[in-house]
């Protein structure tokens, strides 16, 4: 295995053994921080829910550091049309245009799971989410996976992506194969808005097209929302950010599903290049700049708790959230392989030891935060920090390597996640270094400085040029504590006036999902 | 009378073969394929052919 955040790498985290019955990571008692999506555990969130999430990696801030989820592509058909779809390839919903999945069939899917959980003990959440949409057709093949599914490896979490539209006549069988998520994609609560985003559904035996179509749709996602929610199960709700179509109508959209119990909101920016074929692509229509998104983000606080760690995965992707690994486990090779058992006891011994490393981590950002509550006040305007990592919540990547840099919001009320940008060049081939360095610099342009295990030294000249510092005196420690650590120094020289506050700044959102594969 | 699947533009994505109210649609030698002798059109069955209804790529045609 790599030197991502491997099973070893968190077992040989000193003599870490965590007791038979590790408390949740209750902890969080200390940490009164600020509202940070998920990341806070019981503190702000109901326990039941924490419980259910705390080892998913798309829904758990913290956990998808530790944890791996996996999508099988089992679901090929569709029964609604986006404008930011082209069906010749995967649902734009979850994951990236442009890319196709493997398709797989519920058995091919069930030894493919079985092989990437041998091989991947963090593997927790095994989701369907296309490539179109799990519940059309009958939800035929998604059910078929879970229930095979269930007998084999029943300690795994299940959780399915659906456009909502045939979501009503399926709530039933989701709550009896006992699949506690749910992600609906809605990106409108009028069907005004809806019918520019959605040129045709089918429903009851008939294409609808414009209003009809859109308030069909409405309609059936805000009943499925109900069900679910009242059956006790989670649901999240994705939305697509269109610039002027539907951007400043997603607050309303946070309201609505919020108030019908959605425990997260993910706003995502569209996603839009000609060359996908797109209706949106073709129309030349925007996708949001990354200081769009994160101001409407921020607008949503407080409604539905907005999930900013999504990076649009492919519909196959395997993997900890960021990494993707799909390639290593394709059709051919899983049916090489011979019938593989499920290891419930070496992912049993992973979780306990995440368990154990949980607890102390909240005990030691809560005492770097109150320093930093102590000493700077509350005078001092946030930052945001750009984070070369590999996982684990430690800054311990190369600044060179970096595919993605995670992005922290660091203030007088804390650190938290904010999101992150991709640096990846997978469309571009060809692109020598220093289009590569302005990629990066255009992606974290919003950033007062760039955390890194390590950087060279003209990459180091040109950040701080751009007005980006690079610190590397953090390299292996904790995200979260460096970054306090730095604000207070920040504070401190912004008193002196040694820096100026960097503000006004925005950068380019890089489109598409994640693909970096591990070195 | 039936329809047929333009198999340059057809996706794979078996919308109509769940959709056909007479399962004249399947999956064979590497792509979907209508049966002419039965497919009926779905006259008598639904307003519209299933198939072109829920079809992503408008390849369900008349034959
Ligand atoms: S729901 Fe997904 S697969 Fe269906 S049209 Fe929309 S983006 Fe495409
Ligand atoms: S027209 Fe109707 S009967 Fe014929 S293939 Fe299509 S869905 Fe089936
Ligand atoms: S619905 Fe259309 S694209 Fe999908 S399999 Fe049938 S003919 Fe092909």
């Amino acid at each position: 295995m790599g030197n991502v955040i491997s099973l070893d790498s968190i077992l040989g985290l000193g003599e870490l053994k965590a007791p038979a019955d590790t408390p949740a990571p209750a902890a969080a008692s200390g940490c009164a921080s600020s509202s940070c999506g998920s990341s806070d555990g019981p503190a702000d969130m109901d326990p039941a829910v924490w419980e259910k999430v705390k080892n998913h990696p798309c829904y758990s801030e913290e956990a998808h550091h530790y944890f791996a989820r996996m999508h099988v592509a089992v679901a090929p058909a569709c029964n609604i049309q986006c404008n930011y779809c082209n069906r010749k390839y995967d649902c734009s919903n979850e994951s990236r245009p442009g890319v196709v999945s493997e398709k797989l069939t519920p058995e091919q899917a069930i030894r493919k799971i079985m092989a990437v959980s041998a091989e991947i003990p963090q593997l927790s959440v095994i989701g369907i989410a296309g490539p179109g949409d799990s519940l059309a057709a009958g939800g035929k093949n998604t059910f078929k996976t879970f229930e095979m599914l269930q007998k084999k490896a029943p300690d795994l979490k299940l959780c399915l992506s659906t456009n909502g539209l045939a979501l009503p006549d399926h709530v039933d069988t989701i709550a009896q194969y006992n699949i506690d998520h749910v992600t609906i994609t809605i990106n409108m609560v009028d069907p005004e808005v809806g019918q520019h985003i959605y040129p045709w559904i089918f429903h009851d035996h008939k294409r609808w097209t414009g209003l009809d179509a859109a308030k069909i749709l409405h309609e059936r996602q805000m009943l499925g929302l109900e069900m679910l929610t009242s059956r006790g199960i989670l649901v999240k709700v994705n939305s697509v950010m269109i610039p002027g179509i539907n951007d400043e109508h997603l607050m309303d959209v946070n309201k609505a599903v919020k108030a019908r119990g959605a425990f997260l909101h993910n706003i995502m920016p569209l996603i839009s290049d000609p060359a996908h074929g797109t209706h949106f692509g073709l129309t030349g229509q925007r996708g949001p700049t990354a200081q769009e998104l994160k101001v409407l983000q921020d607008q949503c606080e407080g409604g539905a708790k907005l999930m900013r760690h999504c990076r649009q995965c492919r519909a196959d992707a395997v993997g900890l959230l960021g990494e993707d690994r799909g390639s290593e486990f394709t059709i051919d090779r899983i049916d090489a392989m011979e019938e593989i058992d499920y290891d419930r006891e070496a992912a049993r011994t992973y979780r306990e030891h995440v368990e154990a490393e949980r607890a102390e981590r909240h005990a030691s950002k809560a005492a770097a935060q109150a320093d930093v509550a102590e000493t700077v006040g509350t005078a001092v305007d946030p930052i945001l920090i750009a984070v070369a990592t590999k996982g684990g919540e430690r800054i311990n990547e190369h600044f060179g390597h970096a595919k993605e840099f995670q992005i922290y919001e660091v203030g007088p009320k804390g650190a938290k996640f904010v999101g992150h940008r991709r640096v990846d060049q997978y469309c571009e081939g060809g692109s020598g270094d220093e289009d590569a360095l302005d990629t990066v610099l255009s992606a974290i342009n919003d950033c007062t400085a760039v955390f890194v295990a390590k950087v060279g030294g003209c990459p180091s000249k040109k950040l701080q040029a751009a007005g980006i510092e690079p610190v590397d005196r953090f390299a292996f420690e904790y995200i979260e504590e460096s970054a306090l650590t730095y604000f207070k120094d920040y504070a401190e020289r912004l008193g002196q006036g040694a820096v100026n506050a960097r503000a006004g700044q925005d950068a380019v959102i890089r489109t598409g999902a994640f693909t970096a594969k591990r070195a | 009378m039936a329809y047929k699947i333009k198999a340059s533009d057809c996706t794979a994505c078996g919308a109509c073969e769940a959709e056909c109210p007479n399962n004249a649609i399947s999956f064979k030698k590497g792509a979907y394929a209508i049966d002419p002798a039965t497919c009926t059109e779905c006259k008598g069955q639904f307003s519209s052919p299933q198939c072109a209804s829920v079809c992503p790529a408008d390849c369900c045609v008349p034959a």
